[in-house]
């Protein structure tokens, strides 16, 4: 009877979530115009300038689209990881976050639950991208499409327990602003989004060590060799730890008597 | 502590860093017993409503609700807990029947309970016939009665309501008060009421004054204008906090 209330519980936050995305027109749009404008104007005119040697999980020579396209994978899911955490800050601000609070689960399952359904929102978006992107004929192996669903999950909770444990921080939404600016750009631009890591170490040594020990350089190789029907244990467990470690401290930060709503003084 | 209390706050304290907000507050409340929270703006009406509700932790005292301590039996005691927030919140953008249906999902309820409780509560409301309306076009009495009547989904010992009346006409409040009265009658429910409007106060209700976080009063109605030895709860009011607006 119990664990029937948590999959009650989940399934209805689940639902709630993606209900609200896809009534939500213009956010839909907005999620997908982002990584198509970086696909379309941004790798096209790259293309000429940025050479690409071969590199697993690749057998070929590539254009940059193909390359570019696992990070705006990465990038679908790291904003919607930062929108969910928004919108968790807006519920606080707004109360609806109260009734989730004061419901009979244990936070760390509501919070877990919440996140779920980030991610499949996420998960939701990646694939029509990845529907514009064929059309554009950036196609992979269609077991590719296949291995990619579970990698997404993965990658999707690190991403959006990085947003929760962010939102467990924010005061108002106003404070949104600075993730933006000293989480969301820094870790897209120091990563293997948009150039490879041998590349990065021919300009700067240091530059190469932050964008490999990045969480989400990992994330976005996951994504890449999964599209391509390989599995990649390295970055498989260094996303899986981020997650552990960002979700713990999420729910620490939620916790009533150890994390920050005391401090903030609303929940 | 006396366990056929629906609501028994024993003690307890709480700060915002170095500023108390509650100090020594002890009360109970019983099954059928309407009690109002008055007290004026800051006087901890809202901290103590998020210590009940668990948004804050219990560090001094205890809070037990139907017998269960919320700090360490939370689950039990919240399951029998039913809030009405003074912020709304509804999902603006969901139907009346969604926002209901997510709340009996987050309560556990099967779909055919969760159909049959949604109809008996908004039918004693008479909001059944909104069911199927986004919350956005109702105005504010109505987004009102459906969170009360959400808060009642999963047939709670106890109800707080935290201003629940703040920004609405006359009638609409009128409407509210009453029905919530009734409630605690019918239901045996313990009403839990926290307001700044003395019109809101029944002859027969319990009453508490809260004051820079502290309980100026606690009893009836009766009780308190006799304390006070005034004519009026307005009067009892302006003695007990010393002047500031209610």
């Amino acid at each position: 009877m119990r664990l029937l209330h948590y999959w009650r519980a989940m399934w209805g936050i689940i639902w709630r979530e993606l209900w609200r995305f896809v009534t939500q027109r213009e956010r839909f749009i907005s999620a997908l115009v982002r990584p198509l404008v970086w696909l379309f104007v941004f790798a096209a005119g790259f293309r000429a300038a940025l050479g690409l040697a071969i590199t697993p999980p690749y057998e070929t020579y590539i254009l940059y689209e193909v390359y570019i396209t696992p990070g705006l994978i990465g990038m679908i899911q790291l904003f919607n990881g930062m929108q969910s955490s928004l919108s968790m800050v807006y519920d606080r601000e707004m109360g609806s976050m109260r009734i989730l609070m004061v419901c009979p689960l244990p936070r760390w399952f509501l919070l877990l639950s919440k996140l779920l359904a980030g991610t499949g929102v996420s998960i939701l978006q990646v694939y029509v991208f990845l529907a514009i992107a064929w059309l554009y004929d950036i196609q992979a192996p269609w077991q590719g499409y296949l291995w990619l669903a579970p990698a997404l999950l993965l990658t999707g909770l690190m991403l959006g327990a990085l947003g929760l444990l962010l939102s467990s921080f924010i005061k108002q939404l106003e404070n949104f602003a600075g993730v933006m600016n000293f989480v969301i750009f820094p870790m897209f631009f120091m990563s293997t989004a948009l150039y490879p890591l041998w590349k990065m170490k021919e300009s700067s040594e240091l530059l190469y060590h932050l964008a490999h020990y990045n969480p989400f350089s990992q994330a976005v190789e996951l994504i890449r060799f999964a599209l391509y029907g390989q599995f990649n244990s390295q970055t498989f467990i260094y996303t899986l730890l981020a997650f552990i470690v960002f979700m713990a401290a999420a729910i620490i930060g939620y916790n009533p008597s150890k994390g920050m709503m005391m401090r903030k003084g609303g929940a | 502590m006396n366990s056929s209390a629906a609501l028994s706050v024993e003690d307890l304290s709480f700060s915002y860093g170095g500023k108390k907000a509650l100090s020594q507050v002890n009360f109970k409340i019983q099954p059928g017993e309407c009690t109002i929270l008055l007290g004026p703006n800051g006087a901890g009406k809202s901290t103590l409503f998020s210590l009940v509700t668990r948004l804050y932790d219990t560090r001094d005292g205890r809070i037990e609700l139907c017998g269960f301590d919320i700090k360490r039996q939370t689950l039990l005691a919240l399951a029998r807990l039913g809030v009405v927030f003074q912020q709304t919140t509804l999902d603006m953008d969901l139907t009346v029947m969604q926002n209901l249906r997510y709340h009996t999902a987050l309560h556990g309820m099967s779909r055919k309970q969760a159909t049959q409780r949604i109809q008996q509560e908004l039918e004693r409301l008479a909001m059944y016939d909104r069911r199927s309306e986004k919350v956005r076009q109702l105005n504010g009495g109505h987004r009102r009665r459906v969170e009360i009547a959400r808060a009642l989904l999963h047939k709670p010992s106890v109800l707080l309501l935290d201003e629940p009346t703040v920004g609405l006409d006359v009638p609409s409040r009128l409407s509210i008060v009453e029905y919530v009265h009734r409630l605690a009658v019918e239901e045996k429910l313990a009403v839990l009421w926290a307001s700044h409007l003395i019109d809101e106060i029944y002859p027969g209700d319990h009453l508490i004054v809260l004051d820079k976080g502290q309980v100026k009063a606690n009893g009836t109605v009766d009780d308190v204008l006799k304390v006070t030895k005034t004519p009026t709860i307005k009067d009892a009011f302006y003695v007990l906090t010393q002047g500031e607006q209610a």
